[in-house]
């Protein structure tokens, strides 16, 4: 593959290096990424998973941009490496023949000061309108700077204009008890022509304090990047490490933490079939879901001493074992619920009405899907056939079969589904997982981390493709720690799904979908 | 319609009688760790495995002060892993809302051996009261006053000012059958102009300051603060940088912290209940005054 690239670009591809057999880094001479993005998406239908910056010019004088691609079928990472000159501070945008990277190439703007040319819309994301010319994530800029008070406006939004036109603005406060961002909608009548989002409202500095704490602290902070998928960002963030120091997570410890991640996806599934029911009017399958996600919260805690699954995953495994009478309290469990959850579902299909306000509402069309970058959930209900469990197995996945749901009508009943037949693969992986040995050791002792070692770590969180990305440095801490979560891709996809819907559907479509708010801003 | 009534007849009453009757819950829990500072013997480890600084140690000469400070523990149990003494022990103990932040904080100060380890605690300063008022009885004393001054409603606008939405997961869960908070007349509100109590959860963001002090003035006198969560109480493990400003009492004039990462439902049901008693006291020094 190197050699094709090679010849094909000349010069302009320097080096190839494999860190790990399944993440190849490339690096290029210069900041042109296109020929190579054209190159990679167009012939090789490769995806452009995603983009971001690392500060490089104390110890090689540039900055670099990431490209990270993968390609359907293989398990390997392609990871461009493109510096970017300290002086001109300019890189070439590709946002505007992959949209999917918009936010992403806005991002590196406001937090590295660089500038993505030929942006099809280069106002700021991450930082709002009313900051001051900071650029956060560069070397010079320390965490605790104490900035003046903001003056200004927010964010302009566009005027939405005609008769009988108006724009309604709501957030970031909301009216339950949700994260705060504010959406500006402009409505003609109660059709929704256009929504405009503002984010970014708990952007508290993660990955720039990610730098500042040693890794066995650090744990605790990814579990915090977004509270309701604490268990996911922790195992990402574990794996990173546990790459870059070539660690091997003993098979208990593994398996262990599979059972976790599904238990994490049914708890946060179950409670989001009941909130789009809620959300249609039928209350008492909302009553029912909470209940039974109650019970799920309440096993999270009699297995790892943590409602939210928190304090468990630790880099070489988890914390602490199981013993059989867990072990039967886990399978206990898994059995009733599988029963309880029966039931709701078929509650949910006797309401004739529940289904008709759920079909053809909030439809994200599978072509706009795809060329966002949509992942996950919403991704899957969309024909975006993506499944970091089964494209690039971690923990015991690739010990278990499970089928990957997938559906094209991309409206929330669809989006529920998706859900439905998740819970029912995951009780399916958690079964099979208690059927391994579960003995032995479930956590290696974590050797010296060699400094300035990359690493890339995915893992299907229940809203779908969470990566963390670092770069070890002296003394057991970071140089650099990129997240992703999956809302940061998947919050343009609202925008398309709800234009055309009234604005009382708004609700129910956004948590069909079901973003986070924090795993987005950090 | 019948599959509905059905469901609900099978299903029976789920909801849990706290605080009338003891919390039930696992054993594996991880609440407040407890201190035996006469057999702790060195502080060390578990200052350096504490990922947010709740236990931090300041050594001068042979003398050693150890704090303690509760509002910046997220209850991850390591300070008790890393000490191979009796002197960190993880309790069950949840019940820690307080009006008075510094009653979140212990100290202890030590004379150190050569090798730096505790050979003589000197004084211990704690100020930690579990329950401020008697659990049992918080239940009925809360419907008795909000039932006189707020006729038999308690009003909770929630806000997120920068959380990492963990804290907002139990206060929803708050609403769930399980905990059903409105048994008590308390009920979460969508206007801070129908709310007696602004919930709090942190650390307060740069991006949410002004939001959060318009909800704020928003709301009629009397009116009562809550801190949620470490970070709501302290900026927790993201604590002051450019980007966040700490604790809500960094902004607004807090009444009850409730300390957790995130605190439990029944911790919350605990801190929400003593803040109405602060409530009562409120109203009457408005009368007065």
């Amino acid at each position: 593959m190197f050699e094709a690239l090679r010849q094909k670009f000349g010069r302009q591809v320097q080096s190839m290096r494999a860190d790990r057999e399944d993440e190849i880094y490339l690096l290029l001479g210069g900041p042109d990424i296109r020929p190579i993005t054209e190159h990679l998406c167009g012939e090789f239908g490769a995806r452009l998973v995603m983009v971001f910056a690392e500060d490089r010019r104390a110890i090689e004088g540039v900055f670099f941009n990431y490209y990270v691609f993968e390609q359907k079928g293989s398990a390997q990472y392609l990871i461009v490496r493109a510096p970017v000159r300290a002086d001109s501070l300019e890189f070439p945008s590709v946002s505007a023949d992959l949209p999917s990277v918009n936010w992403q190439e806005r991002e590196i703007q406001d937090w590295f000061g660089l500038k993505a040319v030929g942006h099809p819309n280069p106002r700021r994301v991450a930082l709002h309108d009313n900051w001051p010319d900071v650029y956060p994530l560069r070397k010079d800029f320390p965490l605790k700077t104490v900035l003046p008070p903001f003056e200004g406006e927010r964010h302009i939004y566009r005027p939405a204009l005609g008769e009988g036109v108006f724009q309604v603005p709501v957030g970031p406060v909301h009216a339950g008890i949700i994260e705060p961002g504010h959406f500006n909608f402009a409505v003609a009548g109660e059709p929704i022509l256009y929504l405009q989002l503002r984010m970014f409202y708990t952007h508290k500095g993660t990955e720039k304090l990610f730098e500042k704490l040693p890794t066995h602290k650090a744990v605790f902070l990814a579990e915090s990047i977004s509270g309701d998928s604490s268990f996911s960002h922790g195992t990402a963030f574990c794996q990173a490490i546990e790459r870059a120091a070539g660690m091997e997570v003993p098979l208990r410890g593994l398996v262990m933490r599979t059972v976790l991640l599904e238990l994490e996806r049914i708890c946060n599934h179950v409670g989001d079939i009941g909130a789009i029911a809620n959300d249609v009017g039928f209350v008492i399958a909302n009553a029912h879901a909470s209940r039974l996600k109650e019970t799920m919260v309440t096993l999270n805690e009699q297995l790892t001493g943590s409602r939210l699954l928190r304090g468990m995953v630790c880099v070489g495994g988890v914390r602490r074992g199981w013993n059989q009478a867990q072990l039967d309290t886990l399978r206990t469990a898994v059995d009733s619920f599988e029963q309880e959850f029966r039931g709701l579902i078929s509650l949910i299909d006797s309401s004739e009405s529940t289904r008709d306000r759920l079909e053809q509402t909030g439809i994200l069309r599978p072509d706009k899907a795809r060329d966002l970058g949509i992942v996950g959930v919403g991704g899957r209900a969309s024909g975006v056939d993506l499944d970091v469990r089964r494209d690039h197995p971690y923990a015991a996945y690739s010990r278990y079969s499970f089928r990957v749901p997938a559906y094209q009508a991309g409206d929330v009943w669809h989006r529920m589904q998706v859900r439905l037949d998740e819970v029912n693969e995951s009780i399916g992986i958690i079964r099979k997982a208690m059927d391994e040995s579960l003995q032995g050791e479930f956590r290696v002792p974590v050797p010296a981390i060699p400094s300035d070692r990359c690493a890339l770590s995915a893992v299907e969180g229940w809203r779908g493709e969470i990566i963390h990305w670092i770069r070890t440095g002296p003394d057991n801490h970071l140089q650099r720690c990129k997240i992703k979560d999956p809302s940061l891709n998947n919050w343009p996809a609202l925008v398309e799904a709800v234009q055309g819907n009234i604005i009382a559907d708004f609700p129910v479509i956004n948590k069909s979908f079901n973003l986070s708010y924090s795993g987005t801003d950090r | 319609m019948f599959k509905i009534l059905q469901k609900t007849l099978s299903t029976g009453i789920v909801t849990v009688n706290y605080p009338a009757s003891p919390a039930k819950i696992s054993e594996r829990f991880r609440g407040r760790p407890s201190f035996d500072f006469d057999k702790w013997k060195d502080a060390r480890p578990a200052a350096e495995a504490c990922p947010t600084g709740a236990i931090s140690l300041s050594d001068e000469g042979d003398s050693r002060k150890v704090t303690v400070d509760y509002s910046l523990c997220v209850f991850c149990g390591l300070c008790a892993d890393a000490s191979s003494d009796q002197g960190v022990r993880i309790t069950q103990e949840f019940a820690l809302a307080t009006s008075d932040r510094r009653s979140l904080v212990i100290t202890a100060e030590y004379t150190l051996n050569a090798d730096r380890t505790h050979r003589r605690l000197h004084k211990v300063d704690r100020q930690l009261v579990n329950a401020e008022t008697d659990l049992e009885s918080l239940g009925q004393k809360a419907r008795e006053t909000i039932q006189k001054i707020l006729g038999r409603s308690l009003a909770i606008r929630e806000v997120d000012a920068g959380s990492c939405n963990g804290c907002e997961l139990e206060i929803v869960a708050l609403n769930n059958p399980v905990h059903d908070i409105e048994r008590f007349g308390i009920q979460f509100v969508a206007s801070p102009r129908h709310a007696d109590m602004l919930l709090v959860t942190g650390p307060v963001t740069r991006n949410m300051e002004l939001a959060l002090l318009k909800t704020y003035r928003a709301m009629a006198e009397p009116k009562i603060v809550v801190a949620v969560g470490a970070c709501g109480i302290s900026g927790g493990i993201f604590g002051e940088n450019y980007a966040s400003l700490g604790g809500v009492d960094k902004v607004l004039p807090v009444d009850v912290y409730i300390p957790g990462c995130p605190p439990r439902p029944q911790a919350l049901l605990h801190g929400i209940l003593l803040v109405v008693g602060r409530l009562a006291e409120k109203l009457h020094d408005e009368r007065v005054g």
